[in-house]
C-alpha cells in the first residue's frame, strides 16, 4: 500500500536528531519482549507485524515514538487474530487504545522469472493495495540486478496470512539520478527486490 | 488518529501493560518470560558483538574474507545468533573510495543482534526519508564530511537480508591486539553514519 510508513525520498523533512538525546522509556523493552513472545508462538508473523503497523492512521504513524507503533500493531493482531476483543483490551486502560485500520486482500506472486547478475530489470508499475515490500521510490524504475539473497517468504500473501510461497530477492543498484532526476545527491541506490516485483527490462 | 478531548489516549506504558495482561491470561506467556527476554537482549545483542567481527577482519585477512563472503557464517562462527527471520547477513567493505551507508526506509530493520538495537536517530522519520535521497547532505549534516570523489552507496533495507558495515581501520591502530581494536568500533560506523578516528 502508499501508505505513510513509504517514506524513502519524501521531501520536507528536516535534520536527523543527531546524536540522539538520551530517553528512559521503561514501557519500550517491555513492547520489545511482548511482540518477540507474539511472533514465537505464530500468533502472527513478522510481515503481518509490518504490516499492522503500516495499516496505522498516518496521523498516529508520524507522531508515535517507534514503540509506540509495534505496540500498536501487537494489540492490534491480538484482536484480528481472536486472542482478545477489542472491547476486553479497551476495558484495560483508562482512555482510548486507537489500533490500526482494517485489512485488505493480499496477494499471491508472479509465476518465476529468475533473474541474473548482471541483468537490467525494472520494478513493475504496480500499485498493491495490500503489504508490499516495495518502496515507492523504485516503481517503474530500471536497475541492475548485483545480487542474489537466499529464498523468503513473499511478503504480499505472508503479510495477510495467506500461504506464502518462497522466493529470491535481488540486491537491485539503482542510480540516485535515475530515481529523483535533478533533485538528489548523487549515490548508488541498493535495494532489496522480491523477484514477484522485478521484469526484465532491454538490455 | 483523532484526539478526542472527551476520551484521550491512554499512554503507551498503560497499553503495553494492558498487552502484557492479555497474553499472560489468553496467550500462554509464562510471568518471568518479559523479564528473561530483556535480559538476554540486552547481554547478547550488543554492538560488541559486531565490534569484534570488524577487529578481528581487521587483523585477520582469512576471516575478512569469509566475513565478507558470508557475514552471518562469519558472525555465527563467532558465537552469535539470528532471529529465525534474519537469513542472510551482508558485510558492506568501506574503502577510501566508497562508503556505505545502512537504512530501512520502510520500517526500522538491522541486525540488532549483532550491532545492538537500532538508535533512535536511526528510527527518525527524517533519516530514513532523506538519507536515500539526499546521502551526502544527511552524512554531512551527520559530521561526517565524505570528500568528493567518495562515492556513496546507499542500502535499503527492504527484504529479510541484514547489512552491517565494516568500517576502515584507522591507520594509528595498527598493530593493535584484536581487543584493543573492538573498543573504538562504534555502532554508527557499523551503520556508516560515521568513519572511525583515532589520532596519531
Amino acid at each position: 500500500m502508499d501508505g505513510i510508513h513509504d517514506l524513502g525520498g519524501k521531501q520536507g523533512f528536516g535534520r536527523v536528531n543527531y546524536p540522539s538525546p538520551p530517553h528512559d522509556e521503561t514501557w519500550e523493552p517491555l513492547v520489545r519482549a511482548l511482540s518477540a513472545f507474539a511472533l514465537r508462538k505464530h500468533i502472527y508473523n513478522m510481515d503481518e507485524f509490518r504490516h499492522a503497523i503500516e495499516r496505522m492512521a498516518p496521523r498516529h504513524y508520524l507522531t508515535a515514538p517507534y514503540y509506540e507503533r509495534h505496540l500498536t500493531a501487537v494489540a492490534s493482531l491480538l484482536v484480528e487474530k481472536d486472542v482478545v476483543t477489542r472491547e476486553e483490551l479497551e476495558a484495560l486502560v483508562p482512555g482510548a487504545f486507537p489500533l490500526a485500520g482494517p485489512i485488505g486482500p493480499g496477494r499471491l506472486p508472479s509465476p518465476p522469472e529468475p533473474f541474473a547478475i548482471g541483468d537490467k530489470v525494472r520494478v513493475k508499475n504496480e500499485f498493491v493495495p495490500g503489504h508490499v515490500r516495495m518502496p515507492g521510490y523504485i516503481r517503474g524504475k530500471t536497475g541492475v540486478v548485483v545480487g542474489v539473497s537466499p529464498l523468503y517468504p513473499f511478503p504480499d500473501a505472508a503479510g495477510h496470512g495467506m500461504q506464502a510461497p518462497m522466493e529470491p530477492t535481488y540486491d537491485v543498484r539503482f542510480r540516485s539520478r535515475d530515481l529523483w532526476p535533478d533533485s538528489c545527491d548523487d549515490a548508488l541506490n541498493h535495494v532489496g527486490v522480491f523477484q514477484s516485483y522485478l521484469e526484465k527490462a532491454e538490455a | 488518529m483523532a484526539s478526542d478531548p472527551e476520551h484521550p489516549t491512554a499512554t503507551p506504558a498503560q497499553r503495553a501493560a494492558a498487552v502484557e495482561i492479555v497474553l499472560r491470561r489468553k496467550g500462554e506467556m509464562p510471568e518471568t518470560f518479559v523479564a528473561d527476554f530483556t535480559d538476554h537482549a540486552e547481554e547478547a545483542w550488543i554492538t560488541g558483538n559486531g565490534a569484534r567481527m570488524v577487529a578481528r577482519a581487521w587483523v585477520d585477512p582469512a576471516f575478512r574474507a569469509r566475513m565478507l563472503a558470508d557475514g552471518r557464517a562469519a558472525a555465527k562462527e563467532m558465537g552469535f545468533e539470528f532471529p529465525e527471520h534474519h537469513r542472510h547477513l551482508v558485510v558492506l567493505e568501506n574503502t577510501p573510495d566508497i562508503h556505505n551507508v545502512i537504512v530501512c526506509t520502510l520500517c526500522s530493520c538491522t541486525a540488532y543482534t549483532i550491532i545492538g538495537a537500532a538508535p533512535d536517530w536511526y528510527k527518525d522519520i527524517d533519516y530514513r526519508a532523506r538519507v536515500v535521497r539526499e546521502s551526502r547532505t544527511v552524512l554531512r549534516e551527520m559530521g561526517l564530511d565524505l570528500p568528493s570523489t567518495t562515492e556513496i552507496r546507499v542500502w535499503d533495507t527492504t527484504a529479510d537480508h541484514r547489512y552491517m558495515v565494516l568500517p576502515m581501520q584507522p591507520p594509528a591502530t595498527v598493530g593493535w591486539p584484536e581487543d584493543k581494536l573492538a573498543g573504538i568500533v562504534t555502532q554508527d560506523a557499523m551503520i556508516g553514519a560515521a568513519r572511525l578516528e583515532v589520532k596519531e
